[in-house]
């Protein structure tokens, strides 16, 4: 097929890897920050492909696992509510809340609806005038503009029963804060490629700078990753700490300028939770005061739950590169996709998902756990 | 679950033994309501039933975990039927939209007990057909759903012998739900079960898989794109004639990949077998554009439904007849073998990817549901 196959060629594969085996002098520890690349990675078997020197590390990227637990909380209260239809991307809805998750709200008869764009959550307010519509905004820079553009379009329309339950988070200030921890072990990263498609790559040249590490924008399919696991070990072994971009084909320096502007028209920079890792400043989005009608939180009154992670989870551990999901005691005993502990179980984007489904599991050793 | 009263005369200790004897072995607790992942066809699916089915109603023929059940007839010596083997087997049909492309639920209804038929090596004799109508469904719609039912029956040449007819009120249905049953015969010689499997067998599927799934999923509201696709829904009971006839004793399992899709098969043939499934990602038949589709909604097609298509585990030194044989009928024109069972890594499934590496392929875990971004 093409724009899929050209970019899981065996013969390119390998000569990647050959690249990589004959480039890298010693150990390397790399972080992608996507969980797209995680299962990427892991499902077409490039963890095992490459060379012990070199190390990965699964990043903080997805958006369902960093969403915090008192949100899922807030978006189960408000799914309960008979007025209610709570629509949301799939991913969303088998992440666990504090006793709960948004498949059984729907089980027992809350009215919780898969939709693809938030666009579509819009068309339900429409149709649906005695509803009320909520849709639950999470995701990363990639997913912004479309919800910037839902609360825009239903604002233009003037519906008066759509809202958001927003969770927005970027990536940048996660960077800032993984790198600023004293004992980090990563020494490059693989930059989200559909992330900065949107915002450009102009925002981590500072990082780069300040923190003397090279960072790749990368793609997602097999050969885009082992492309940019190339070109971070080459700029390691050549001692050069700069952004480059891999991933030309849909990146530019500058990013998506429409985009960019109506997410600047519609949220502001703000102080956000990441589940599992804790507040980092500056690290979300969240509504303007204009349209803060829009702010499910503050039509529903759910601002103040509060919520008690499982202490057995490490997912926070998993998302900061200092544990693998097999490091964890309860991987695939106490916590399997059934019957989850944290997020990174059940997202298709979790790293704990694509340890368990694709298998690495099975051949792997328990390693003692990580300090925490 | 609901339990019948106990005997009053029971003294403590035999109420406490008849209690526990009654213990659901299900984890209730876990599971305090039935959730959509339950009929998902994957792990929660498998669950129900070996923790709550099976115990319950606990017998040789339901233990198989086949398609089908296989009845033994004429126990005596000079009866005329003696040995005859039947399958017998049910299904229900919830399907929305009622009409998709390619089919609706009433043809739907009647390939798919045929092909569990089908799958254990019988050609059908009879079906049955029960209708679960919701009040206000249009006439028009249910005439059209019959009809397509009796044009299914009539072209794979089964009559629908006896039926019953519900009505729920408005709102308490999905304007039709269908049940089928189906009675078959098997021939002499035939053999098939998903535990047979053995290591150094080959594994056929008899055409390009995830079509029905992502043709259904592609007219559904929320999730509407545009494409030509459209379901795959056929009766395979030809094509098992003609495989059969090639490859007699030496054809093994035949399973189709329905709910659940070719992975979750694969996995509960890889267990009830003991042995290890090795598959080869670029060998699957697989339209363009259902490659687009699934690569766009984030879907795995190994774990998105099949209509149409079965698989086949057959002995190796049979697998050319019995290719060659799925390619002369048009059910199984494309035809290819994706992978082999080995003696290695009992239980798992296994896929080499497309770029050489090695993964495991893992029993779907609830639905399949389309990523963020």
């Amino acid at each position: 097929m093409k724009f899929v196959d050209e970019y899981r060629s065996e013969a390119d594969a390998q000569r990647f890897v050959q690249l990589i085996k004959q480039t890298a002098t010693r150990e390397w520890t790399l972080m992608e920050i996507c969980g797209g690349q995680t299962h990427t990675l892991i499902k077409s078997g490039i963890d095992q492909l490459l060379p012990d020197a070199i190390t990965l590390v699964h990043g903080p990227g997805c958006p369902v696992c960093v969403t915090p637990l008192e949100m899922i909380d807030r978006a189960i209260a408000i799914a309960r509510r008979p007025e209610v239809i709570l629509t949301s991307f799939g991913d969303m809805l088998r992440v666990p809340g504090s006793a709960t998750d948004l498949l059984r709200v729907k089980a027992s008869g809350g009215d919780v609806r898969i939709v693809y764009s938030p666009l579509d959550a819009v068309k339900l307010a429409q149709q649906h005038p005695e509803r009320q519509v909520v849709f639950f905004a999470v995701g990363f820079e990639t997913t912004a503009p479309a919800n910037a553009m839902a609360v825009w379009s239903a604002a233009r329309q003037g519906l008066a029963n759509f809202s958001i339950l927003c969770s927005h988070v970027l990536v940048p200030p996660a960077m800032e804060a993984l790198l600023s921890s004293p004992d980090t072990l990563i020494d490059g990263f693989l930059a989200a490629g559909h992330v900065c498609a949107v915002m450009g790559y102009a925002e981590y040249e500072p990082l780069a700078e300040k923190h003397q590490i090279p960072i790749v924008v990368t793609g997602f399919e097999p050969l885009d990753l082992l492309e940019g696991i190339y070109r971070t070990v080459l700029a390691l072994e050549e001692n050069r700490a700069e952004v480059e971009n891999q991933y030309v084909r849909a990146v530019t320096r500058s990013g998506n300028r429409a985009a960019q502007n109506l997410v600047q028209q519609v949220f502001m920079v703000c102080d956000r939770q990441w589940r599992g890792i804790g507040m980092i400043p500056q690290s979300g989005y969240c509504l303007r005061p204009e349209y803060a009608r829009y702010n499910a939180e503050l039509r529903f009154q759910v601002g103040n739950l509060t919520a008690q992670e499982s202490p057995l989870c490490i997912s926070g551990l998993i998302m900061q590169g200092r544990a693998k999901p097999c490091d964890c005691s309860a991987f695939g005993t106490l916590c399997t996709p059934e019957q989850p502990l944290g997020a990174p179980m059940v997202s298709s984007e979790g790293a704990c998902a694509a340890y368990y489904h694709y298998g690495t599991h099975r051949e792997e050793q328990p390693h003692e756990p990580a300090p925490a | 679950m609901s339990q019948p009263p106990l005997d009053p005369t029971l003294a403590l200790a035999d109420v406490g033994a008849a209690l526990l004897a009654q213990q659901c072995p299900f984890p209730i607790s876990d599971y305090p309501q039935v959730l959509m992942a339950h009929g998902g066809g994957g792990r929660l699916t498998q669950q129900l039933i070996e923790r709550m089915f099976v115990p319950a109603f606990r017998n040789p023929q339901l233990e198989g975990l086949h398609d089908g059940a296989v009845l033994t007839v004429g126990n005596t010596p000079d009866d005329p039927t003696q040995g005859t083997r039947l399958a017998f087997s049910t299904d229900s049909y919830v399907i929305q939209p009622l009409f998709f492309p390619g089919g609706d639920i009433g043809a739907l209804a009647v390939h798919g007990t045929v092909n569990d038929l089908a799958m254990c090596g019988a050609q059908p004799l009879a079906l049955s057909s029960a209708l679960i109508l919701e009040e206000g469904l249009p006439m028009a719609d249910l005439w059209r759903i019959v009809q397509s039912m009796q044009q299914a029956a009539q072209h794979v040449g089964v009559p629908i012998v006896t039926g019953d007819t519900k009505v729920v009120d408005r709102g308490k249905g999905d304007g039709v739900f269908i049940n089928t049953a189906g009675i078959g015969v098997i021939p002499a010689g035939v053999q098939l079960g998903p535990s047979r499997a053995r290591a150094g067998d080959v594994v056929i599927v008899s055409g390009a898989i995830a079509v029905h799934g992502i043709a259904i999923m592609s007219v559904r509201e929320g999730l509407a794109f545009e494409t030509t696709l459209a379901s795959d829904t056929a009766p395979l009971h030809t094509l098992v004639a003609d495989l059969l006839a090639a490859g007699g004793a030496a054809v093994h399992v035949l399973r189709d990949p329905t709910r659940g899709g070719l992975a979750s098969a694969l996995n509960e043939i890889a267990a009830q077998a003991r042995v290890g499934i090795r598959l080869d990602e670029a060998s699957i038949p697989l339209a363009e554009e259902v490659r687009g589709a699934c690569e766009i909604l984030g879907l795995d097609p190994l774990y998105v439904a099949n209509e149409g298509k079965c698989l086949v585990i057959v002995a190796h030194d049979a697998a050319d007849a019995v290719l060659a044989a799925m390619h002369a009928n048009p059910d199984g024109a494309e035809a290819a073998v994706i992978g082999t069972v080995v003696a290695e890594h009992a239980g798992t499934v296994v896929i080499r990817s497309r770029i050489g590496g090695t993964r495991v392929v893992d029993m779907l875990s609830g639905e399949q549901l389309p990523r963020i971004c």
